[in-house]
């Protein structure tokens, strides 16, 4: 018995109209002349959907989730987020050490045109609440842990109420414990609000503990190498045999892609 | 039993930091989602994790702290005293020549009871002040413009290192032939002083700021000016207060310079005047005294205004 659908990568692609994200042969290349970071990658994100995106150094990971979030322009392609802006999330933290938690979430509702103070303060408490950090309002980011820091990344990133999250390495940081839960806290929160998720790691486990999808990509050029639906329904376990069962199986693939580059 | 050892060695901070994390109320909070096995099960890993990780901060009170960092110089000014005692006793030196700790002592306490010194440190504080003022509302724009603006930057930006390493005391000539012995002409070489500094503090600030505030700026909507506001300026504080500092420092030098050489009625009584003014009746232990007084403005305005600045936004940030 497989656990998860295997499918070669392009029969599958049924573009479907109403994408969260929807990404028509991008390439990017960073100098003129140079090689390509990204070739032709076709990937479309279904609203809600969990999608963990796989590969090893050098396959353009972060480059993609920027392209997604606006923050660069593809060289070729089309990257369409019908929803508009896409909230990202980092490996680091990256709350503004010069703000309190609650003033990191509040930046984020007063950029997106909320006004009211109190009104913000009060969504504000409640993200807050949502990622169990009640009472950390006023806490500096110095002052939490690794964790909590990126349990209000999240509430940030929840703050700018967008239909896609797109997460780049958040947990690589974090000691395998915390890590852990923090696995079933974004489960729990992908649960609750229905956002879709882009999630890019290099870790296996990681991609199969989590995504309803899990997208191989090559390594330069960064393109689609393969693509699996996992079927093992949440809530999930990294220790589970089914997860390490694919784990395994991804992995292999994963290793026969870095193989091209040691020939 | 690792995990035990680690939850056993920070007990005591664990047990602290729960009480001020409310893990009870963080657990209540999870019973509106879900069920409630696993989520409180979840919720109660996650206080425990918050618990065990929180730090927790040895707040020290200020007198104790302003014991301890005074401590060292003190100590460090009595060994030059006693130096200093020592080779006015050795009599290596006439004492025209090298007049004793005593004497300058001496010369400072006639200086105020004459009113002398009172007059002189609030002319020179009161040039320095509006001066160093003037050169931070030039030079914090002009800051921003070279440090944002890459063309402004490859034109001005070398001629700010220059003028930054330029002594100050160079532009007293041209000054006085421009302006005349007035107050004017005093401003004009703290300004040219100053200005440099402060805005080659800006760049560097704004050099410091992460890139990744301004991409997760961006993602947060921040575009423009909103991006200047909320993410640039916070960001590039540190910096800017590190070069105010600096700038500080230049505007007093400079004041000094031009306050030594250049005297007239219009200028008054200054802390350069005393100096000149010693060197001219050939007083040895008035020049000290001179010198003590301007060491002693310039250390208490960096200590009283500067350092707890720049401490505060330093230890709001995690930092220091």
């Amino acid at each position: 018995m497989t656990a998860a659908v295997e499918t070669e990568t392009g029969s599958t692609t049924t573009v479907s109209a109403e994408a969260a994200v929807r990404l028509t042969k991008v390439t990017k290349t960073f100098r003129d002349g140079g090689a390509p970071v990204l070739e032709g990658i076709d990937l479309s994100v279904a609203p809600g959907e969990f999608v963990c995106l796989l590969g090893a150094s050098g396959c353009g990971k972060s480059t993609l989730l920027n392209l997604i979030a606006d923050l660069d322009k593809p060289s070729g392609g089309t990257v369409d987020v019908p929803s508009g802006r896409a909230a990202l999330m980092f490996q680091e933290s990256a709350l503004f050490p010069w703000l309190s938690a609650g003033a990191n979430i509040d930046l984020a509702l007063r950029l997106r045109g909320r006004s009211g103070k109190r009104e913000r303060r009060t969504e504000a408490e409640r993200l807050l609440d949502l990622v169990r950090l009640r009472g950390a309002y006023d806490k500096r980011p110095h002052q939490l842990s690794g964790g909590m820091r990126q349990r209000v990344a999240l509430a940030r990133a929840l703050a700018q109420d967008s239909k896609v999250l797109l997460m780049d390495e958040p947990f690589a940081a974090l000691d395998a414990i915390t890590r852990d839960v923090l696995h079933e806290e974004l489960i729990r929160l992908w649960e609750t609000t229905g956002l879709a998720v882009v999630f890019v790691t290099h870790n296996v486990r990681e991609a199969v503990r989590l995504g309803q999808r899990v997208v191989l990509l090559s390594s330069r050029p960064g393109r689609v190498a393969h693509e699996w639906h996992v079927d093992i329904p949440q809530p999930r376990r990294v220790e589970d045999k089914a997860v390490a069962d694919l784990s395994v199986e991804i992995t292999d693939h994963l290793r026969q892609e870095i193989s091209r580059h040691g020939r | 039993m690792a995990a035990e050892t680690a939850a056993g060695a920070g007990t005591a901070e664990a047990a602290e930091a729960a009480a001020a994390t409310e893990p009870a109320g963080t657990a209540e909070s999870t019973g509106t989602t879900g069920p409630a096995g696993p989520a409180d099960a979840l919720a109660t890993v996650e206080a425990g994790l918050d618990a065990l990780d929180a730090t927790t901060e040895h707040e020290v009170s200020r007198l104790i702290r302003i014991l301890r960092s005074a401590y060292p110089p003190v100590l460090a000014i009595a060994l030059i005293l006693a130096i200093w005692q020592a080779l006015y006793l050795a009599k290596i030196w006439p004492d025209w020549k090298l007049p004793g700790p005593s004497e300058v002592f001496t010369s400072l306490k006639e200086t105020f009871s004459g009113g002398d010194a009172w007059t002189a440190v609030g002319h020179s504080v009161e040039h320095g002040a509006v001066g160093f003022a003037a050169s931070l509302v030039i030079g914090t724009p002009l800051g921003l413009l070279v440090g944002r603006f890459k063309p402004v930057r490859a034109g001005v930006g070398p001629i700010l290192s220059g003028l930054q390493s330029l002594p100050s005391v160079a532009w007293v000539p041209p000054a006085l032939m421009f302006f005349g012995p007035q107050p004017s002409m005093l401003y004009a070489v703290v300004l040219l002083g100053a200005v440099p500094s402060i805005a080659v503090g800006v760049v560097s600030g704004l050099d410091q700021v992460p890139p990744l505030y301004l991409r997760v700026g961006r993602n947060l909507g921040a575009r423009g000016l909103s991006s200047v506001r909320h993410v640039l300026l916070p960001a590039a504080l540190p910096g800017y207060l590190a070069g105010l500092r600096q700038g500080w420092a230049f505007a007093w030098r400079s004041l000094l310079a031009a306050e030594i050489i250049v005297q007239s009625a219009q200028l008054g009584h200054s802390l350069g005047f005393l100096l000149k003014n010693a060197q001219d009746s050939n007083d040895m232990a008035g020049a000290f005294a001179a010198i003590v007084l301007i060491l002693a403005v310039g250390v208490t305005v960096n200590q009283v205004l500067f350092v707890p600045l720049e401490r505060r936004v330093l230890k709001a940030r995690g930092l220091i």
